[in-house]
């Protein structure tokens, strides 16, 4: 099976990244970017066939490891 | 006083801190590869040196919060023992959870390699007891993400209870915007977990602490070590 893990950054916290990549797109003339937050993906491989241990896994994985909660919201996806 | 020296890949200001520990508390120091799990018999202090632990992947000191070690060091802490980290070290305390909050990239996008101006908020902790309340000194940053920020209730809670040990100011003490450098939330370059025996700083002090470097401004924090285990 196939997963998705999605780490964005929460409502209100600054992205001085996201900010130059917004700058970035400006200066090459790409019209229609009101505004731009970076995030990070990570495609897992989770064995077997059970959904519902494989989300729980990744639950986990995202709350101990691939986000931090402080600033930063997660969700989990499979994807086939 | 015995000092254990955290290593973890990717860690290279260690030899600088054992230095620092040698010369200014007269500490004996071990350095403690971060697979071990446990901490040197005696062990008084726990230092997690600056650097760019595993390469800063993931998020900076993300991976060697999860490092097998951290489990003696929270067991160690829990007990009240002291732990001191700087720059990476501090970042990998706020992913361990052993402080609040999160150090975000710098406001300005730049890796700041410069002396920063802090004021010693308190001098009644082991850590700055080496100094006056309200002291300036100047001691030098390195880092792309040292842009403290948390909750408002966390932040609330470190400036009531006087958490906020060292502030980013001007070299006279005044706050400013402009020597706040990395953008950092009320200024905040240290602090202190809610027991005072857990602090994490931005600034290296142990790379100022011999004439030979031009300011011994970080003299004062190991020395204070060094008092406080000999009295």
């Amino acid at each position: 099976m196939k997963a998705r893990v999605t780490v964005t950054l929460k409502q209100g916290v600054l992205d001085p990244q996201g900010k130059a990549i917004e700058g970035a797109l400006k200066s090459l003339g790409i019209d229609g970017v009101a505004s731009v937050r970076q995030g990070k993906v990570f495609d897992v491989e989770v064995p077997g066939g059970d959904r519902g241990r494989a989300e729980a896994a990744l639950k986990e994985a995202a709350e101990r490891l691939l986000a931090n909660t402080v600033i930063e919201d997660y969700r989990v996806e499979i994807v086939g | 006083m015995k000092s254990a020296i955290l290593v973890f890949p990717g860690i290279n200001r260690e030899h600088d801190m054992a230095r620092a520990l040698r010369l200014c508390a007269g500490s004996d120091t071990a350095m403690v590869w971060h697979t071990e799990t446990a901490l040197p018999d005696g062990t008084d202090l726990v230092v997690l040196p600056g650097g760019f632990s595993y390469g800063d992947y993931l998020r900076c000191g993300a991976i060697a919060a999860r490092a097998p070690v951290m489990d003696a060091v929270r067991a160690f802490a829990a007990k009240g023992g002291l732990v001191l980290g700087v720059c990476n070290g501090f970042q990998i305390l706020c992913e361990a959870g052993l402080l609040p909050g999160v150090l975000m990239r710098n406001a300005g996008l730049k890796f700041i390699c410069k002396d920063a101006y802090i004021r010693v908020e308190r001098a009644d902790t082991p850590f700055t007891r080496g100094y006056n309340a309200g002291q300036v000194i100047r001691v030098p940053v390195a880092h792309g993400e040292g842009n403290y920020m948390a909750d408002s209730e966390t932040i609330a809670r470190l400036e009531g209870e006087g958490r906020i040990v060292f502030r980013y100011t001007a070299p006279d003490g005044t706050p400013s915007p402009e020597w706040n450098m990395n953008g950092s939330i009320y200024a905040i370059a240290g602090i202190l977990n809610d027991r005072g025996n857990v602090l994490g700083m931005m600034p290296h002090p142990e790379n100022h602490v011999e004439d030979l470097m031009g300011c011994t401004d970080g003299r004062g924090l190991f020395a204070g070590l060094g008092g406080h285990f000999a009295a």
